[in-house]
């Protein structure tokens, strides 16, 4: 008689001890060996053996499921608007390196400890945490884990609840950010206060920017336009708002020498604000009838589209004098090397330090990182604008000195200012 | 009123982003989210003015059949149909299968690759002109290009493997990139960062007011 064996996903797994599966991996083998023996086969049984059906068919074993994961804690994240819950788990005695037998676990919810059940989320094998992202606020939870393995999925050892998200009213992890943002505004103010009282701090020479004055009268003399680049990136980009700023002194300049300027622009917004700033260019230069309504031109959102339009510009228009400010990237080298190929007086401006090396390559003058920030300062002389230029390098000496206490401070060992500094 | 009013709600909304990023609570933080949601929605509005301007300048220069025209044709066609094919495909426009997706995959994507492959042609001819030693500075950075260049490959490891560790190419390279490398980036990253608060600040208090346009 052949021994009946018989498999169910929910039979429970016992908690403790050696792994069932593997415990009688061998009886079963010999079970199996036995049921096709007539001899042996009579009066051998394995009660506690588990073998799905299909596998008997096929003489294959199915492991047991694995055991469970224990020490379930849900803990509300802090320094958020309470919209995550922090699971940790301790690992199925099955999920080893190297083994097989859990696959993942599956994370469950429920508003009471009776259920109803969701799986909100799994974490694959060897995890030992999740955060649950798709909680409500203040609302009450209970949560279990389980193991999933080719042996199917173990019950739970228990449940935990019940916690709730909740929102907190300070990050406290930027406490350090906050003053030092406290700090870096009040300089600014200062230093806007006192230009404003008649003290206007002195502002070292920005080759760069002298040059753009220089490219444009270049262009003059040629009888050719000037091209300006804002950059590819959208007006979230404080570049991109850094370089439409300096578009409009260019622009006052471009209408003072009554030369035409081409403004070729990636994004909508950045489009419509950089045909103000040539209108209030062409408005403060005193030559309002100057101002081309096609000197300002979309293109596309698309880098590389974008690229070969303002390709296409360089080397039909014959620019003489080609200005690049504002955020880069793959397209830097492309734009100014074809720039140069044509011969035109070349200034670039980003804080992008990676495209920096390109343009240093490919270009007359360059301005780097912050320098694109102080152009429009530079630029206009305005007391309020230079000022704040004075602030910011007040914050830079203030910087400088955290970097070295914090270097003494490190190579004793000693990591109160590291802390202090950190931030999530 | 006209330049006073854009003003006070760049102030407002500029503090109140600055406030979020410390507050985290929910009557901070969803109308934090909400206000960069409708960004979305204003750009929305922007495509319909990039995209008529777009159509006018080229379909211009059609019209006056000016040196070009040819090639502005060819955009305008390109743009009317792609919108048009677009709108009619609706929803899910980008999906497997659609037309829309077959424009992107097999035109767009093609001549976008076209052009950065030839940013590997560019570099050459730039890297020729930065490495002509002509002053002390321009020395030490082909020195350093050529340490560095020659550190990551393994012909570097192999020609110096019988120096010292400290004196290997790969060694050297690596201290290159960690150490004078790194400082000059950070630095540069430092003063960049201030250069957006200080940039950030100006608008927000009004300071910096041209992109607003118009009279003073």
């Amino acid at each position: 008689m052949a021994v009946q064996v018989s498999w169910t996903k929910e039979v429970p797994v016992p908690q403790t001890g050696p792994r069932l599966g593997v415990r009688l991996a061998p009886f079963a083998m010999l079970v199996v060996l036995a049921s096709a023996h007539p001899v042996l086969a009579q009066g051998t049984a394995a009660p506690d053996t588990v073998l799905a059906d299909s596998a008997a068919a096929t003489g294959d074993l199915v492991p047991a499921p694995p055991r469970p994961p224990s020490g379930l804690t849900v803990k509300d994240v802090t320094n958020d608007a309470g919209r995550a819950l922090d699971l940790t788990w301790k690992r199925s005695p099955d999920d080893e390196p190297g083994q097989t037998l859990v696959t993942q676990y599956r994370l469950e919810r429920a508003p009471t400890p009776g259920g109803p059940w969701s799986v909100v989320d799994s974490a694959s094998a060897g995890s030992e945490g999740r955060a649950d992202q798709s909680v409500e606020r203040n609302t009450e939870y209970f949560y279990r884990v389980t193991a999933v393995g080719p042996g199917g999925v173990t019950p739970a050892l228990s449940v935990t609840g019940p916690v709730r998200a909740t929102s907190q009213w300070i990050n406290q992890t930027r406490w350090s950010v906050l003053i030092l943002t406290v700090l870096f505004f009040g300089f600014v103010l200062f230093f806007i206060s006192q230009a404003q009282s008649g003290k206007v701090p002195f502002v070292r020479r920005i080759p760069g920017i002298d040059a753009i004055e220089e490219a444009i009268g270049r262009a003059t003399e040629m009888g050719r336009p000037v091209l300006y680049v804002p950059g590819i990136l959208d007006i979230d980009e404080i570049q991109t708002v850094a370089g439409l700023v300096i578009l409009e002194s260019v622009a006052r300049l471009t209408a003072k020498y009554e030369t035409p300027i081409v403004v070729p622009v990636t994004y909508p917004i950045p489009f419509t604000i950089a045909e103000e700033m040539v209108k209030s260019g062409y408005l403060h230069a005193g030559r309002p009838e100057g101002y081309d309504p096609n000197s300002v031109r979309f293109v596309s959102p698309e880098q590389f589209a974008y690229t070969a339009a303002v390709g296409g510009i360089m080397l039909r228009d014959r620019p003489a004098a080609h200005i690049f400010m504002g955020a880069f990237y793959a397209e830097s080298l492309l734009l100014a090397e074809t720039g140069f190929e044509t011969g035109a007086i070349q200034v670039a401006g980003t804080a992008n330090v990676h495209q920096l090396p390109f343009f240093v390559v490919a270009c007359d003058y360059t301005l780097i990182g912050e320098e694109l920030y102080a152009a429009s300062a530079y630029l206009s002389k305005e007391p309020k604008l230079v000022g704040a230029l004075k602030g910011a390098d007040f914050m830079k000496i203030t910087i400088l000195f955290l970097v070295l206490i914090g270097c003494i401070l490190e190579t004793a060992h000693i990591h109160v200012l590291t802390n202090l500094l950190q931030t999530q | 009123m006209k330049r006073e009013f854009p003003l006070m709600i760049t102030a407002a909304v500029g503090l109140f982003m600055i406030l979020s990023f410390f507050v985290p609570h929910q009557l901070v933080s969803v109308p934090a989210d909400f206000l960069q949601q409708s960004a979305i929605v204003v750009v929305a509005f922007g495509y319909v003015l990039g995209g008529a301007n777009a159509l006018k300048l080229n379909a211009e220069t059609v019209y006056k059949r000016n040196p070009g025209w040819i090639y502005k044709l060819i955009l305008v066609v390109a743009l009317v149909s792609t919108v048009e094919i677009g709108v009619a495909e609706g929803p899910g426009f980008l999906d497997d299968g659609k037309r829309s997706r077959w424009i992107y995959d097999q035109l767009y994507s093609p001549m976008a690759a076209t052009m950065f492959s030839m940013l590997a042609f560019y570099i050459a001819s730039a890297a020729f002109r930065a490495f002509r030693i002509r002053t002390v500075e321009a020395g030490l950075l082909a020195i350093a290009a050529l340490i560095v260049m020659l550190g990551r490959v393994p012909i570097g490891d192999l020609a110096t493997s019988w120096l010292p560790t400290s004196l290997q190419l790969p060694t050297l390279q690596e201290w290159i990139m960690e150490v004078p490398q790194n400082a000059a980036k950070r630095a540069i990253l430092i003063g960049a960062a201030l250069g957006v608060m200080a940039t950030g600040l100006r608008v927000i208090l009004g300071i910096e007011r041209s992109y607003l346009s118009g009279e003073d």
